[in-house]
């Protein structure tokens, strides 16, 4: 029985759909921040895998066909960017500056972060990219001589940590403008957390999306000279 | 055939990226390009947003669900992260923070500033016509 489930295509995708689907119901019951869909998703997922000894690879042979939609997904992140192009450029001082802004405090909050915790150099250029999109910040670690893997892995949890917190850490800060609100989270949290800036609105998520390039494309310069510091 | 047209234009885009990211010798992703791209071809009017729509919307919308796969493969590097597990989680958590907070707050206070120095301009327009 369990070969033939394990056989099909479709294993893969259905476990994350179902989790995903389990994790909308959860979130709509009660609406706490800490039952994120995406993050309930992926620990009902991780759980079914190490419950039934079910290796990674037999689960990604499914849901690689999930994975191969993010380069479309993402790049169609333009469309919103496009529709409220006229609004970006009327604060265009205040976009740049807010994204460069994040990029300067994601480096030096993990620098300052890696002294406290006595990182090594390793270890500290490992979390340099740990704010941008994965594609990127995983050439990052390894232009910088960083775990490739567990920079990956961090990548993914800032995101997902973004993706739950946005809401909650906006409304704490009180960032309250719908740009400001996109700024702070595609700069913090790349393209997971945009998916949720995406769901808060139109303008959230264009802001957001335009987080995502350009954080990325200043953090491959900045982390470079940061990664000099340590 | 609508939906065939706007998931083959997307593709395209895709596509593109790839070739260039696989071409150029920078650190940028297919979907980087992608975004750029598809980004100049609707402001210079090659492209109609009505022609994608459909179909980017419901990407869009179905994104959250495409990160499980690779956040699921952390499973993977468990063994690399368990040692220093709380160290990187707190790094994680206090720099995402920080980031959020730094960054929401530079962009409205810049934003207030020259909201103000707008509406100065314009009362001082006001008086010179008064």
């Amino acid at each position: 029985m369990k070969t033939i489930i394990l056989d099909s295509t479709y294993f893969g995708v259905l476990i994350s759909l179902g989790s995903y689907w389990i994790g909308t119901q959860l979130k709509k019951k009660w609406n706490i921040a800490l039952l994120n869909p995406l993050l309930i998703a992926i620990i009902l997922t991780m759980t079914f895998l190490v419950l039934f000894h079910i290796d990674y690879d037999t689960y990604y042979e499914g849901s690689k066909y999930i994975n191969y939609l993010l380069t479309p997904a993402t790049i169609c992140l333009a469309v919103p960017l496009y529709e409220q192009f006229e609004l970006l450029k009327k604060n265009i001082k205040a976009v740049m500056l807010g994204i460069s802004s994040g990029v300067i405090s994601s480096l030096g909050s993990v620098f300052l972060l890696a002294l406290l915790f006595h990182f090594d150099h390793k270890n500290y250029v490992t979390f340099l990219p740990k704010s941008i999109t994965t594609a990127i910040g995983m050439g990052v670690s390894q232009e910088l001589g960083g775990y490739v893997a567990i920079s990956t892995a961090v990548i993914i949890i800032t995101g997902v940590l973004g993706n739950m917190l946005a809401e909650t850490v906006c409304n704490v800060f009180r960032i309250t403008h719908p740009i400001a609100k996109g700024i702070a989270i595609g700069s913090a949290s790349h393209a997971v957390g945009t998916a949720r800036a995406m769901e808060m609105g139109e303008i959230e998520g264009a802001m957001s999306s335009l987080s995502i390039v350009v954080s990325g494309i200043l953090t491959v310069i900045g982390a470079s000279i940061f990664a000099q510091l340590l | 055939m609508k939906y065939v047209k706007q998931f083959l234009i997307i593709l395209a885009f895709s596509f593109g990226g790839e070739v260039l990211h696989t071409l150029l010798p920078l650190p940028i992703p297919a979907s980087i390009y992608g975004i750029i791209f598809l980004f100049l071809a609707l402001n210079f009017n090659l492209l109609a947003v009505d022609s994608i729509r459909e179909t980017s919307n419901f990407l869009i919308e179905i994104m959250p669900v495409l990160f499980i796969p690779a956040a699921v493969g952390i499973l993977e590097t468990w063994g690399l992260i368990r040692v220093k597990w709380a160290s990187y989680l707190v790094i994680t958590l206090f720099s995402t923070i920080i980031v959020m907070v730094v960054s929401g707050h530079v962009t409205q206070a810049i934003m207030r500033s020259d909201q103000k120095q707008e509406e100065q301009e314009q009362q001082e327009e006001q008086e010179e016509v008064a």
